[in-house]
């Protein structure tokens, strides 16, 4: 099963490679992962998405938790939560496709974020399947390049990841 | 007072009550010996190798229970102290490693002696520093002791750039508690939990308790005493747990696992109720993992949260200190009420003595050729059982395990879960620095002890009456009994007979005494010599060559599955 990882940790140098370097060395895989500091200069916020039998997932909530620097983890899967993740899409757009990659665009409530005569690079954000759906309809009008961020994700409801 | 970083560091060491570090000096590290050398209070063993360094101060560890410390610097001198702080970290030894690096400036350059320490231990490691600024340099210092000896215990490695040791700055000595918000391990066990446990230890007919290393680290062996007596249950010990039971009482079965004994692992297999403390459940221990103690309820004592439920199932899991946890089990089943309630343990017993007399471990001494079995007996009779006793790794470490019986805990020095060979010379030495009046003996093989040799001159120079005992046998004894077993005996690359040295003169070109017993009923007088000695001794035993360890549980099988000689 798919699961969501949210770690805090201290926000120091050598702290990503500790996390990424416990997946590699314990054979755990990472479909994706993201990380920035959450504002208070002194913790950044990593979000792990992982596919594992539930026994694995909880030797990496351990493992990560086992860290040093790690402060908090939590697998959002577990409840209710929101996710996102964020796509920018180079498209081949020539005169004849023009409208027709403005409607997808349209449809997924996507954005047009640079325009060239001959492309454009267009902005999504919603969960992975919304992202892969788009993806997958602008592919045969010729995407030139492409970006995910990897998922983010909130639980659900008033409380936070820690107490405050 | 404002200091320069290498002062710092001597100070922070003294201040945290160290007395005794072990090292080896080098471009990166020079102002940290330039302050060595000038302060007396602090002892400075010099090792013939960065490797050994390591393993010494993990031996001191080991036998005091104190955090070892080492010295060494950039580039090849850390990469050196590798393979020792692994060897800490299987085994939660607690180990401060402080290495030097090139200046801050330097760093990612490929300098000289430049070596990314502190990424190539990441995972060797329970943490890890590089230090940036000399006002961060006693902090670290006092945290990585903290994060070395509390919770699980493991190496922590400080990596010093050189720059920073002729930066000054304020220190000012603390005795407060070190504060690191993101680690705070749980040493209470949960009440709740006990509560469960206890519920099944009243209602076990067949209980078997099964501890490991975390009782000698957590030195609760008199917990453990107290609380097997009120059980009256089998105790077996891992490989690591030796000592931490002592060996002559009858509650005792001897090790489990692959050359474990018959009862304990007859006993494991056919228990109903396994309590499991401070062992993590290793391959070597469990055999066949399907097949481990297949009717057993278990509850798992244990400081680490990743050890729990990592390879076998745990029905009631206990997370805290094994002494703490101990005391509170022991407080609660110590009432007439639990007494009163628990079965009768007389037909579980007479099952355990029908499997002990199976007498697994006999073995014959002949008249011509030496049995390692009987060197390690009689080495034990004629020390009581009550000396240090170091090993490498292989055979003899096996045969160490199985038949000097400790008695008590931190007297048995070995690699149990990276099994690295040249560990026992220099862990030896480390455990005797630490124990001037103990009588130290490492038991080793004619493959392992070349591994570390050079330590020789180590003992000497401290004039450290180190025992060594080299079971020689001229084979890498432990890899050929597999390849007699499951190679057809193709016997590749493991005879060592050929190129081996005269150890007795090798002995002697260190100024060390040299001893050997080719038969027999040689044994005995020259191991009264050589205990006698209080010089560095070598003493080569030749061993019949194709000795084998029994009994054997071969590697994917079910622990009721033996080989029995």
């Amino acid at each position: 099963m798919r699961h969501i990882i949210s770690v805090l940790v201290e926000n120091e140098s050598g702290v990503l490679s500790r996390v990424a370097g416990l997946f590699s060395a314990r054979g755990f895989n990472i479909e994706s992962l993201t990380v920035a500091p959450v504002g208070d200069e002194e913790t950044s916020r990593i979000t792990l998405v992982s596919i594992g039998e539930d026994h694995i997932i909880e030797q990496i909530l351990k493992q990560l938790n086992k860290l040093i620097p790690v402060l908090h983890v939590a697998d959002l899967t577990d409840g209710p939560h929101v996710e996102r993740e964020l796509m920018l899409v180079k498209v081949t757009a020539e005169q004849s496709q023009r409208a027709e990659i403005l409607r997808i665009a349209d449809i997924f409530r996507s954005r047009v974020v640079d325009a060239t005569p001959s492309t454009f690079t267009i902005e999504v954000t919603g969960d992975s399947g919304k992202l892969d759906a788009c993806l997958s309809l602008l592919i045969p009008l010729g995407v030139t390049e492409m970006v995910r961020t990897g998922q983010v994700a909130l639980s659900r409801g008033d409380k936070g990841l820690v107490k405050s | 007072m404002e200091l320069t970083g290498a002062k710092i560091v001597i100070q922070s060491l003294l201040d945290l009550g160290v007395e005794t570090v072990f090292g080896y000096p080098g471009g990166a590290v020079l102002y940290i010996y330039d302050e060595i050398y000038k302060e007396k209070k602090l002892t400075h063993i010099l090792t013939r190798h960065e490797q050994g360094a390591l393993h010494a101060a993990d031996g001191f560890s080991r036998v005091t229970g104190e955090v070892g410390v080492a010295i060494v610097t950039s580039g090849p001198g850390a990469t050196n102290a590798v393979t020792g702080l692994a060897t800490a970290y299987m085994d939660s030894i607690p180990l401060v490693c402080i290495t030097g690096q090139v200046p801050v400036p330097l760093i990612g350059n490929d300098a000289f002696q430049e070596a990314d320490i502190v990424g190539i231990t990441r995972s060797c490691t329970k943490h890890n520093f590089l230090v940036k600024d000399v006002k961060d340099l006693a902090r670290i210092i006092r945290e990585a002791f903290h994060i070395a000896k509390t919770g699980r215990p493991g190496p922590v490695l400080v990596d010093i750039p050189k720059d920073i040791t002729i930066h000054k700055c304020e220190y000012v000595h603390t005795d407060s508690d070190v504060n690191i918000r993101s680690y705070k391990p749980n040493l209470k066990g949960h009440i709740g939990q006990i509560k469960r446990a206890i519920t099944l230890l009243k209602a076990s007919k067949r209980p078997m308790i099964y501890t490991g290393g975390g009782v000698v680290l957590s030195d609760a062996h008199k917990e453990l005493f107290e609380f097997t007596s009120i059980m009256n249950a089998p105790i077996t010990n891992t490989l690591m747990g030796l000592g931490a039971y002592p060996a002559s009482d009858g509650r005792f079965v001897g090790m489990l696992g692959m050359h474990g004994t018959y009862e304990a692992n007859m006993a494991v297999s056919h228990c109903d109720l396994l309590i499991a403390i401070g062992s993590r459940f290793d391959d070597r221990v469990t055999g066949k993992l399907e097949e481990f103690a297949p009717d057993a309820k278990i509850i798992h004592i244990d400081v680490d949260p990743t050890s729990i439920s990592k390879n076998v199932n745990v029905d009631v899991p206990i997370v805290g200190d094994v002494k703490l946890v101990l005391e509170k089990i022991n407080q609660l089943i110590s009432t007439a009420s639990f007494k009163k309630s628990k079965p009768d343990l007389s037909d579980w017993w007479e099952m355990v003595e029908t499997w002990r007399k199976k007498d697994s471990l006999a073995y014959s001494q002949g008249e011509s050729a030496i049995e390692a079995q009987y060197v390690i007996q009689t080495l034990c009779e004629l020390t009581k059982g009550e000396a240090i006793v170091a090993t490498d790794v292989g055979q003899h470490q096996m045969w160490a395990a199985q038949f000097y019986n400790f008695e008590k805990p931190r007297r048995w020095v070995t690699s149990g879960g990276l099994g690295t060979m040249g560990f026992g010379l220099p862990a030896a030495l480390g455990a005797q620095v630490a124990k001037p009046n103990d009588k130290v003996v490492v038991i080793t093989g004619d493959g392992s002890i070349q591994m570390n040799i050079q330590e020789l001159a180590t003992c000497l120079q401290y004039k450290l009456p180190v025992v060594i005992v080299i079971l020689n046998n001229g084979f890498l004894g432990m890899v050929r009994q597999w390849q007699e077993f499951f190679y057809e005996r193709r016997y590749a690359e493991t005879d060592m007979m050929s190129h081996q040295p005269d150890f007795v003169k090798l002995a002697e070109a260190y100024n060390a005494l040299g001893l050997r017993a080719k038969l027999p009923n040689e044994v005995e007088p020259v191991l009264k010599e050589a205990l006698a000695s209080d010089r560095c001794v070598i003493v080569d035993i030749h061993t019949r060559p194709e000795g084998n360890v029994y009994p054997m549980v071969p590697a994917g099988a079910a622990l009721n599955d033996m080989i029995l000689l």
